[in-house]
């Protein structure tokens, strides 16, 4: 009997799982029907792009110029007993470009930005501020869920832009100011070694992919959150912790895709 | 007032994106090296060209003047045919200018040197370079030095 209990957790917890999925894909089919409406009124999309974007730029700025620090003191530490330490710059731009730039955006915007937007979601709803727009027919789909969608899709590469260019700033004033490597050096082997296509543009589409699954997850939170205090919690935790790691697992699957030759 | 504030600040913010994606594409990427298609071509074939790739940089006294613009393999003579764009403004290259394979560094990237001859007419679009020296491959200058080494002790 005790074994059948176990079996039928399993298979509710399973069940609930794919239940989940499937809500959360009607939920985003549901949004992007009311988009074309929403081109109307771009007034609610730069709100959300405020929130979403403006207000994250501050972090995205600090930790973009630590990291491309960071990334040059180690780079050369390890290449200078090649004497490659020349190559600095081919390190911190091909590192930020491919990888950290996009992960590292999306990861701080998951807990900037994601989070923030499934609280203000739950909050509306346990404040029945959802149910009262239905009440005057007025769609929260459109009004409430689709800007936040849109602009946190927008905001993603933009922000994911700025990180890799400050990072590269970043790596610059460490290799050029602090280890001594020339100036032109640094900037002409980065020209020699980046690709616009393969790295830089790879890089952004990345920085798309999460920022959508970002904003899809955090917002999907918020609606689907129990309307209570310790639901709310709950429901940011779990957009923090399911859009970290979706943005983790899917940079690997498109890692592989773009440069492992699969 | 209030939203004005906003847009203000959201327009900051996408210029700022673009501003950023710009800086990259300009500064740090090969995006410039993809539009100067208004180059001539020359060509040359080499037995070796080690790791010599299409965009290695094309150089002359250490300063680029061009990029390598394709690699390809003569059945027939069996020899790597590099084909070079040079840079428009570099027209005065004679036609006995010779071509050869060397590395930034030790283990650096490979590029083409050039060396100009003394002729008196100048290469032009299509034409070919004769004299070349193929890329040093370090395996095979060990092994000719280990070998010369074994011999001095018989």
């Amino acid at each position: 009997m005790n074994v059948l209990d176990k079996l039928q957790k399993l298979g509710q917890s399973v069940i609930s799982v794919f239940s989940r999925l499937g809500q959360a894909t009607l939920f985003l089919y549901e949004i992007l029907l009311t988009i074309p409406g929403l081109l109307l009124r771009p007034s609610l999309v730069i709100k959300q792009l405020y929130t979403t974007g403006v207000q994250t730029l501050v972090i995205i700025l600090v930790a973009g110029c630590f990291v491309g620090m960071v990334l040059a003191l180690q780079a050369y530490y390890v290449l200078v007993d090649f004497g490659a330490e020349d190559s600095i710059s081919q390190m911190v731009v091909l590192t930020l470009m491919r990888e950290l730039g996009p992960v590292m955006t999306g990861l701080l915007f998951a807990g900037r930005a994601g989070s923030a937007l499934t609280a203000e979601i739950g909050l509306m709803k346990s404040t029945e501020q959802l149910s009262g727009m239905e009440m005057m027919a007025i769609d929260p789909m459109q009004r409430v869920m689709a800007p936040r969608i849109l602009a946190g899709f927008l905001a993603m590469p933009l922000l994911t832009a700025v990180f890799m260019a400050v990072g590269v700033l970043g790596g610059y004033l460490v290799a050029v100011h602090g280890v001594g490597i020339f100036e032109g050096v640094y900037w002409s082997l980065a020209q020699l070694k980046v690709d616009f296509y393969t790295d830089l543009m790879n890089g952004m589409i990345k920085s798309v992919v999460f920022g959508f699954v970002i904003v899809w997850i955090a917002v999907f939170e918020g609606y689907d959150s129990v309307p209570t205090s310790e639901g709310l919690g709950q429901a940011t935790t779990r957009t923090v912790v399911h859009s970290s790691l979706a943005v983790l697992g899917l940079d690997f699957l498109l890692t592989a895709i773009m440069f492992g030759d699969i | 007032m209030n939203s004005k504030k906003i847009e203000i600040a959201v327009g900051l913010f996408v210029a700022l994106g673009f501003a950023a994606f710009f800086m990259l594409a300009l500064k740090v990427s090969n995006l410039i090296s993809y539009e100067s298609e208004s180059g001539y071509k020359i060509s040359a074939s080499f037995d070796n060209i080690g790791g010599l790739r299409e965009r290695s940089p094309v150089a002359v006294g250490g300063v680029r003047i061009g990029k390598v613009y394709s690699i390809e393999y003569d059945n027939e003579s069996y020899e790597a045919v590099v084909t070079m764009e040079i840079e428009p403004q570099y027209n005065r290259f004679p036609t006995d200018t010779s071509a050869g394979i060397l590395t930034a560094g030790l283990l650096g990237e490979q590029y083409i040197g050039l060396e100009p001859g003394a002729e008196e007419e100048f290469l032009t679009e299509g034409g070919k370079i004769d004299v070349t020296q193929s890329a040093i491959v370090l395996e095979e200058v060990i092994g000719q030095f280990l070998y010369s080494k074994a011999d001095e002790k018989e």
